[in-house]
């Protein structure tokens, strides 16, 4: 787009009209619920929170999304992938205990890091065994998808019960971790900064990936048309399992940092947290990631708010928002085209 | 309404009349070996409280009539329909629950049944009808997802609101009078067995099991189940064909939510209790799914004979395992993959082997040889 003069066509394509609503949500909800609060630090402090914990969904629910926005697998075992990272880290956390005990944010950090590493290894590498055992006979299939990752979830929750043990295993958080900053009445969980970080920084490689380099191009175009990719002579198979192990090594990453939050590990605690996890891709649409991480910061803090308000209802807030989208947009926040 | 033009996925039976034919509304076995055992649990479960002495056997067997029809209703859905569901076990506990807040709240008798069950199958109705009609919509998908979220949902509910539901703990209660094992119906013993109230109470269950069941089984083959089947082979062409597809599916949601309702009133009557951990939890929704599989989906005989093994299974293969597992005691790893509290495991893999393998199950693969 350079000259005036020239009648010629643009150069560049029409960029796509960003759908500024569904992201204004959230700070319009927060923004909202404001005067509901009697004193602002209350508010301030739940908010905060409701940011720290959406990451956390986000950073659990974004590798499921991601998998089903390429590959159109819908993986109900991905709750098993976070259990196995949480449980994964045990093997960095045995041996590297003492760099949790010391007075030393480096070393605890590293700690941190050391676990994320390993999980998402373990995980990465089960989900690529996933993949060619269970997933691949059944691409095309939603129906089958859904029976045959579910069957995956049984074994391979019992085979963590099998390795593991089947008790609750109580794993402490870094030394440096623990306790909570003070500003005035505001009041944030260290741990939970370690969160909005992560997952600040997990969704801006995956944004970076996706739009600005030439395996997010393929991929982005393996989503609208993967035929189209093929017969231009991009292995598509490659890329799919390239993805899915990309979203099991998510997984991992997400149990890590769920797993250090809840602070006991058992088998289903994968499980127990997909449930959210459906709800905040179906909110957000399914396969799109920018929907993923609105969607989960909405229904954090939705939660969030209404738990303080009204606690009553806060058990079933998730359902609300979850159908009050669905009713605004039967697809989702950010519908992906071709489904 | 010409169901004819639709593809029928099985060969008409030869119209015949005859009794068994209008029982099994013409949907006949059509497998010696698979006709020899269907009848082997019907007349097992039957004769049960004659041939057995002792609980354990009489509530297997009634376990098995209750998650025959379960499974049977879920089959209606999975099977026929093509559409998962997470959320048949939120509608088994609601018959359990209007059954036992019924039986707790206004007396033991049978007129509390009577308003209860009602009840409970109203709002199994209902919330089936506004699921569907949520979900069913945009893409089968979605309906498998937000049924696992509003089934989850109702599970905390249920857990938390303890005032209604007696919260975790469940709620306990007596039956009506006819069914309490202090009752006799017969003076004198028949067969060498004392008829008392408990043994009436197995009889219920059972006769209202395999009534619903074959109810179900002649829903299935009327006109609308095979509207149904045509949807599960081709929606568009089902749709392009002039049947309304969400109307459909959420028709059948609704049956077979209702007919999961009379099973979750039936457990209930039968256990005199209902809790999340008996008819709600996530669980048990698994062991449904394995239970369809491994038996035969869309096959309403594969609902009958993968629950019979599976609970069976459950109840007696864990004392094999146990055995097994000390056997190999000496042995790394193995010992810990046959434990008794693994046979989950064997049995996840078998489902995975049954999906590719035999997507027939049992059934299918009976009447195949």
């Amino acid at each position: 787009m350079t000259s005036t003069a020239a009648p010629a066509p643009p150069a560049e394509l029409p960029q796509p009209k960003a759908d500024w609503i569904p992201i204004l949500l959230v700070p319009v909800l927060a923004i909202a619920a404001l005067p509901l609060f009697g004193d602002t630090s209350a508010w301030v402090t739940l908010t905060l929170a409701g940011l720290a914990m959406g990451m956390m969904i986000f950073l659990m629910a974004s590798g499921l999304t991601l998998v089903f926005g390429l590959m159109d697998v819908i993986n109900f075992g991905h709750g098993v992938f976070i259990s196995l990272g949480a449980y994964a880290a045990l093997i960095a956390l045995g041996p590297l205990a003492a760099w949790g005990e010391a007075d030393s944010v480096a070393l605890n950090l590293a700690l941190l890091l050391a676990c994320i590493v390993v999980a998402a290894a373990v995980t990465a590498a089960v989900g690529a065994v996933f993949e060619r055992v269970i997933v691949r006979p059944v691409y095309g299939s939603h129906l089958k998808q859904i029976l045959v990752t579910m069957g995956g979830l049984i074994v391979a929750e019992q085979a963590i019960h099998a390795i593991w043990g089947a008790s609750p295993i109580p794993v402490a958080l870094p030394q440096s971790l623990r306790g909570a900053f003070v500003l005035g009445d505001i009041v944030m969980e260290r741990y939970r900064v370690v969160a909005v970080v992560i997952g600040l920084v997990t969704f801006a490689l995956m944004y970076l990936i996706l739009n600005r380099t030439r395996i997010g191009l393929i991929i982005r175009a393996g989503v609208e048309n993967p035929e189209m990719v093929e017969a231009l002579g991009y292995r598509i198979r490659r890329l799919f399992v390239g993805v899915f192990v990309a979203g099991s090594a998510l997984a991992g990453l997400g149990g890590v940092m769920w797993g250090f939050y809840r602070q006991t590990l058992t088998a289903g605690m994968g499980m127990e947290v997909m449930v959210l996890v459906f709800i905040v891709i179906i909110v957000g649409g399914l396969g799109s990631i920018g929907g993923c991480f609105v969607g989960s910061l909405l229904v954090a803090l939705v939660a969030n708010y209404v738990g303080f308000l009204a606690p009553k209802l806060a058990l079933i807030s998730n359902i609300l928002v979850m159908a009050l989208v669905l009713v605004w947009r039967p697809q989702g926040l950010f519908p992906v085209a071709r489904r | 309404m010409t169901d004819a033009a639709l593809p029928r996925p099985m060969a008409p039976a030869a119209p015949r009349g005859g009794l068994l034919q209008a029982l099994l509304s013409s949907d006949l076995p059509r497998s010696r070996a698979l006709s020899a055992l269907l009848l082997a649990i019907l007349i097992g479960l039957a004769i049960t409280p004659f041939v057995f002495t002792g609980s354990q056997p009489l509530s297997t067997a009634a376990k098995i009539c209750v998650f025959i029809l379960l499974v049977a209703s879920y089959d209606l859905l999975l099977g026929y329909t093509g559409i998962v569901s997470f959320a048949h076990t939120m509608f088994f506990g609601i018959g359990g629950y209007g059954i036992a807040i019924a039986l707790d709240r206004l007396g033991a008798n049978w007129s509390s049944i009577a308003i209860g069950l009602p009840l409970a199958l109203l709002l199994s109705a209902a919330l089936a009808f506004a699921i569907g009609l949520l979900s069913l919509r945009v893409r089968a998908i979605f309906f498998s997802m937000i049924t696992l979220a509003v089934a989850s949902a109702f599970l905390v509910l249920a857990s938390q609101l303890s005032t209604i539901t007696g919260g975790e703990d469940g709620k306990s209660f007596q039956l009506p009078q006819t069914l309490r094992p202090a009752f006799r119906l017969l003076s004198e013993p028949l067969f060498g067995l004392t008829i008392n109230g408990r043994i009436l109470a197995y009889y219920l269950v059972f006769f209202v099991s395999l009534a619903t069941f074959l109810l179900l089984i002649r829903i299935v083959n009327s006109p609308f189940g095979r509207v149904l089947q045509a949807i599960r082979e081709n929606e568009f062409r089902a749709e392009a064909l002039g049947y309304r597809v969400v109307a459909y599916r959420t028709a059948a949601s609704v049956i077979a939510a209702l007919a999961a309702t009379i099973a979750g009133a039936l457990y209930a009557l039968w256990l005199r209790y209902n809790g999340p951990d008996t008819t709600l939890s996530f669980s048990i929704m698994i062991d449904v799914l394995l239970m369809v599989v491994i038996g035969g989906m869309g096959t309403m005989y594969g609902a009958a004979i993968g629950a019979t093994i599976f609970v069976l299974a459950q109840s007696y293969l864990q004392v094999l395992m146990g055995a097994g597992s000390k056997a190999l005691a000496g042995i790394p790893l193995l010992p810990g993959l046959i434990h008794p509290d693994r046979w989950l495991l064997w049995l996840g893999v078998l489902f995975i082997v049954s999906v590719y393998a035999f997507p027939g199950g049992i059934v299918g693969k009976l009447r195949r040889t």
